[in-house]
């Protein structure tokens, strides 16, 4: 149970997506006008980290890893299959993006509207498949902590596109040099987010 | 221009060398059109590393731009989403494979960013707005212009960042030891992530500087 606790508020703060790594940098940068896409964004983002992590990580523990069909047949024993992963986590991002659109338009079409385009887009996210390969590379144990690192990221994810959108609302009233408006001035005050949030790096929980 | 149209176009003609050359400048793919910043950051801490993934992002780029182009007439355009990340997936995973047999150290260097070049916006957004409605050729050097742009972003990055943080170039040492005994020290601050971001925030701000055309209206 620690173990869940201490992954999740990793991933959110210290493994933050976007100011550790830059993954999903350009939807982070697209649609980070006003808060209130964003924050829909950023939703979509977890539901669907949340349901692709674990998806893939059973796919990698029970196809792909080195030895892992084994439970198929003792002859594959020795068979590695993990060159195959990028194709199959790409495979399986956009088959389940275009699934969860298609029930949350049937169950919940409020939801549906309120999320809009941006449900087709998370396919081409780098968060979500950078989340997958990640979940590879730290070589993830359990499906618990599989679940536990995709809400956590998502959650991250979210928090890093409010807040730089909120202070992107604010700082249309400030006199920012001209050539630095938009896209410049958005670099430099995610880099200085960035450092803000190293304060937390080297923490163990 | 029906006339030149029915003798064929010479392969460099000027503007297919526009092609080649806009997106290096007015049309940088990540100073102006914001596209593939996601995998190209976090590997600017050093030289080669960044080297290495901008060659990867201009082969695949290139190549896939051109398969795309001699598939578009047969690309149904309701699926051609996941047709276009099926043909990036296969290059990525031959990338990647070479990588870690030539350059293993690299490869581990770069660790998920190969596979992230599937994502990169970069290559989905040219083959969406260019391979899918023009020839081969002129997709191809689409692909190299944008490819090109996007690595030379990347390398200038990396080699401010290596310069300053750790005094090398390429693993090479460059600024001399007698500096240090000077009390020079390096700046630990541009190794950290986030300085790549102000990196490239300043890129911008010297670019749009010196050309006012891009300053950005809204």
């Amino acid at each position: 149970m620690q173990d869940l606790f201490s992954i999740f508020v990793r991933s959110i703060f210290i493994d933050n997506m976007i100011f550790a790594y830059f993954l999903g940098m350009c939807s982070y940068l697209a649609v980070s006008k006003t808060v209130k896409t964003s924050m829909g964004l950023g939703l979509a983002v977890i539901f669907v980290l949340f349901i692709t992590v674990p998806v893939n990580f059973l796919i990698n523990k029970y196809f792909l890893a080195k030895g892992a069909l084994s439970w198929l047949s003792s002859g594959l024993a020795d068979v590695d299959l993990s060159f195959l992963s990028f194709i199959m986590f790409i495979a399986v991002i956009a088959a389940m993006v275009q699934l969860v659109e298609m029930v949350i338009e049937k169950f919940s079409p409020a939801l549906y509207s309120a999320l809009g385009i941006f449900l087709p887009l998370i396919a081409v996210n780098c968060a979500i498949l950078g989340a997958s390969l990640f979940m590879q590379e730290r070589e993830l144990q359990t499906i618990g902590e599989s679940v536990a690192f995709g809400l956590g990221s998502g959650l991250g994810w979210l928090l890093a596109i409010v807040a730089i959108a909120a202070i992107r609302e604010k700082i249309r009233y400030s006199n920012v040099p001209a050539p630095l408006r938009g896209l410049g001035i958005t670099f430099i005050i995610t880099g200085l987010m960035g450092i803000a949030f190293m304060s937390f790096f080297g923490i163990t929980i | 221009m029906s006339k030149a149209g029915k003798t064929r176009e010479p392969l460099f003609s000027a503007k297919n060398m526009k092609l080649l050359s806009n997106p290096l400048s007015k049309e940088n793919p990540i100073t102006i059109q914001v596209l593939g910043i996601c995998s190209a950051l976090a590997v600017t801490v050093q030289v080669k590393p960044a080297l290495v993934l901008a060659i990867a992002v201009v082969a695949v780029i290139a190549i896939a731009n051109v398969l795309t182009s001699l598939l578009r007439k047969m690309i149904a355009p309701r699926i051609r989403i996941i047709v276009q990340l099926v043909i990036i997936a296969m290059l990525v995973i031959m990338v990647d494979q070479i990588l870690k047999a030539f350059v293993y150290d690299v490869s581990k260097q770069l660790s998920v960013f190969v596979g992230l070049i599937i994502t990169n916006c970069i290559v989905m957004g040219r083959l969406e707005a260019f391979g899918m409605g023009n020839p081969p050729w002129k997709s191809f050097l689409d692909g190299i212009g944008n490819g090109v742009g996007y690595g030379v972003i990347l390398v200038i990055v990396a080699f401010f960042r290596e310069l300053f943080g750790s005094g090398t170039l390429m693993g090479y040492q460059i600024i001399p030891e007698s500096v240090y005994d000077f009390g020079y020290e390096n700046n630990g601050l541009m190794i950290l992530p986030p300085m790549a971001l102000i990196v490239v925030g300043v890129i911008i701000w010297v670019q749009r500087h010196r050309d006012k055309e891009l300053i950005d209206k809204s």
